[in-house]
């Protein structure tokens, strides 16, 4: 399934974004941070627990079970009066929770994590990204594999001279892309897919912000 | 009209070619005192792109600079700082004073360099700058577009004849050939067997290939090459001869082993020339090329 991988900030981040503001309520999210271990139930204690400790009032918290869904609306109405005496509303979902919440009270929300990537979980505990979601997808020649997202510099006609031993240059940990769809593209027969010269990307795919409506057919 | 370079590269002589890192700042005296000792020794002087990701005086800047001083400049360009219009109005730039050899790169990671934050940029490669060069002097931009005034440049590109896995490397080379790439310089080799095998392979393409040449300073710097750079193999052999020059002789080692490597390369015609990097160390050129018997 695909997921939204996080990362939580610094304590000095976090800290710096809360100064001022004594009160806070925190919201967790059971779907995604719950999988990445940055925002479900154990984390929200732990941040509750250094919280207090650094001379926060904690004026509640919740863990709702899908931040992003629309639902959200009605657990949020549930501890209105909790929120309302809170300061700012410490949120530990990903970006697309920290928005839904955001849009539904009239509090400054501040988020306790980084969205990294849209991936998935690869291996217990480790993640990968999947797709940068461009507009133009271009893995029907590439063996299925995005080099768009899993090179480093998005490179769409091959590795490029960093590559060493299937690594990408940036990090011994990553896989090059360019590696594993030669491979691919190998036991597929289909090298020759790899041999055409690419032209430069189109990145005119949605135009940032993007903004999609599905268009009824009109009748004549 | 044909670049300087160009010319001497279809003349069938053995190409020497070196490279000029530009500076940190504004201060070009040693920049210059390089580009004048070298100019007249070698067919043409590589000026580098913000060499490893960190930030420097630009390459179009210190190409005018060697154009200006009398000196045949290869403009190094990268893709990794500027999107397809900047290429294009660089390449017009050059191309308006003068500078028409260009070496298309992809450059290296922005996280390699000393502005580890910056947005990299990566709108195309170094296949597609090479091709992009074509299209220019078709009288068309990327866009379509007419470009009004004639533009020629001689264009080139990089291949790492030692990478592992070898063949999706091979596989973009013979891109770039096929996108019109005229000139190729390898990534350092100091094992000249298997500069043979690539050769062999390399020679079935119309394009001329320069060796890479590092200069080797110190056993420690081979073993750090070893170790750092991709497709960069310095053999255990080499590593322990750079390992028993005596004391303060390590460097002249170095230009002993550069040496007669190119004279090797030029006597047997295992290549159409060599690109000479001595990184940090451009005055030893002239030494290097004495010592492979080419002055």
């Amino acid at each position: 399934m695909i997921r939204s991988i996080t990362k939580q900030k610094s304590e000095q981040e976090i800290e710096r974004l809360l100064k001022g503001l004594g009160r806070i309520f925190i919201i967790g999210c059971g779907t995604c941070v719950t999988l990445t271990r940055t925002g479900g139930e154990p984390e929200v204690q732990a941040m509750k627990e250094r919280l207090s400790g650094s001379g926060k009032l904690i004026a509640g918290h919740v863990v709702v079970p899908v931040a992003c869904d629309n639902l959200t609306s009605e657990v949020l109405q549930e501890f209105r009066e909790q929120i309302e005496q809170a300061h700012a509303i410490l949120v530990m979902t990903c970006a697309f929770g920290v928005q839904t919440i955001a849009r539904q009270l009239k509090k400054m929300v501040v988020p306790a994590l980084d969205t990294l990537f849209i991936g998935k979980e690869t291996a217990p505990g480790r993640f990968g990204e999947i797709c940068i979601q461009c507009g133009t997808c271009i893995i029907g020649e590439t063996g299925g594999i995005c080099p768009v997202t899993c090179c480093h510099k998005g490179l769409v006609n091959g590795p490029c001279g960093g590559t060493d031993k299937g690594k990408c240059e940036i990090d011994r940990n990553k896989e090059c892309a360019w590696t594993l769809i030669y491979n691919r593209l190998k036991e597929l027969g289909r090298l020759d897919s790899m041999r055409k010269l690419q032209k430069p990307r189109n990145h005119l795919g949605e135009p940032s912000p993007g903004n999609f409506e599905i268009l009824e057919a009109t009748t004549e | 009209m044909v670049s300087l370079f160009k010319k001497a590269l279809t003349s069938g002589k053995f190409m020497v070619t070196c490279e000029v890192a530009p500076p940190k700042g504004i201060n070009l005296e040693k920049t210059v005192h390089h580009i004048e000792l070298l100019k007249d020794k070698v067919d043409a002087i590589n000026l580098t792109d913000h060499q490893s990701s960190v930030m420097r005086f630009p390459s179009l800047g210190a190409a005018l600079l060697v154009k200006e001083l009398g000196g045949e400049p290869i403009l190094q360009m990268t893709c990794r700082d500027r999107n397809r219009l900047a290429l294009q109005a660089d390449l017009l730039f050059a191309a308006s004073r003068g500078i028409q050899n260009v070496l298309c790169l992809t450059g290296d990671s922005v996280m390699l360099g000393d502005h580890k934050e910056a947005k990299a940029v990566f709108d195309m490669d170094s296949s597609q700058l090479v091709a992009a060069i074509r299209t220019m002097e078709k009288g068309k931009d990327l866009g379509g577009n007419d470009l009004d005034g004639e533009i020629s440049f001689c264009a080139g590109a990089i291949v790492t004849p030692e990478a592992d896995p070898l063949e999706p490397q091979l596989i973009k080379f013979e891109k770039k050939i096929e996108a019109g790439a005229e000139f190729i310089q390898t990534q350092a080799v100091y094992d000249l067997d298997k500069l043979k095998d690539f050769m062999e392979y390399a020679r079935r393409f119309p394009a001329k290939i320069l060796a890479g040449i590092i200069l080797l300073t110190s056993a420690p710097m081979a073993r750090f090459m070893n170790k750092n750079i991709a497709g960069v193999n310095v053999p255990q052999y080499l590593i322990d001869e750079m390992a028993s020059a005596p004391k303060g002789g390590a460097l002249k080692k170095g230009i002993e082993i550069a040496g007669r490597m190119i004279k090797k390369i030029h006597d047997e015609k295992i290549c159409d020339g060599v690109h000479i990097m001595a990184i940090g160390k451009e005055e030893l050129v002239p030494d290097i090329m004495a010592e492979a018997g080419l002055v």
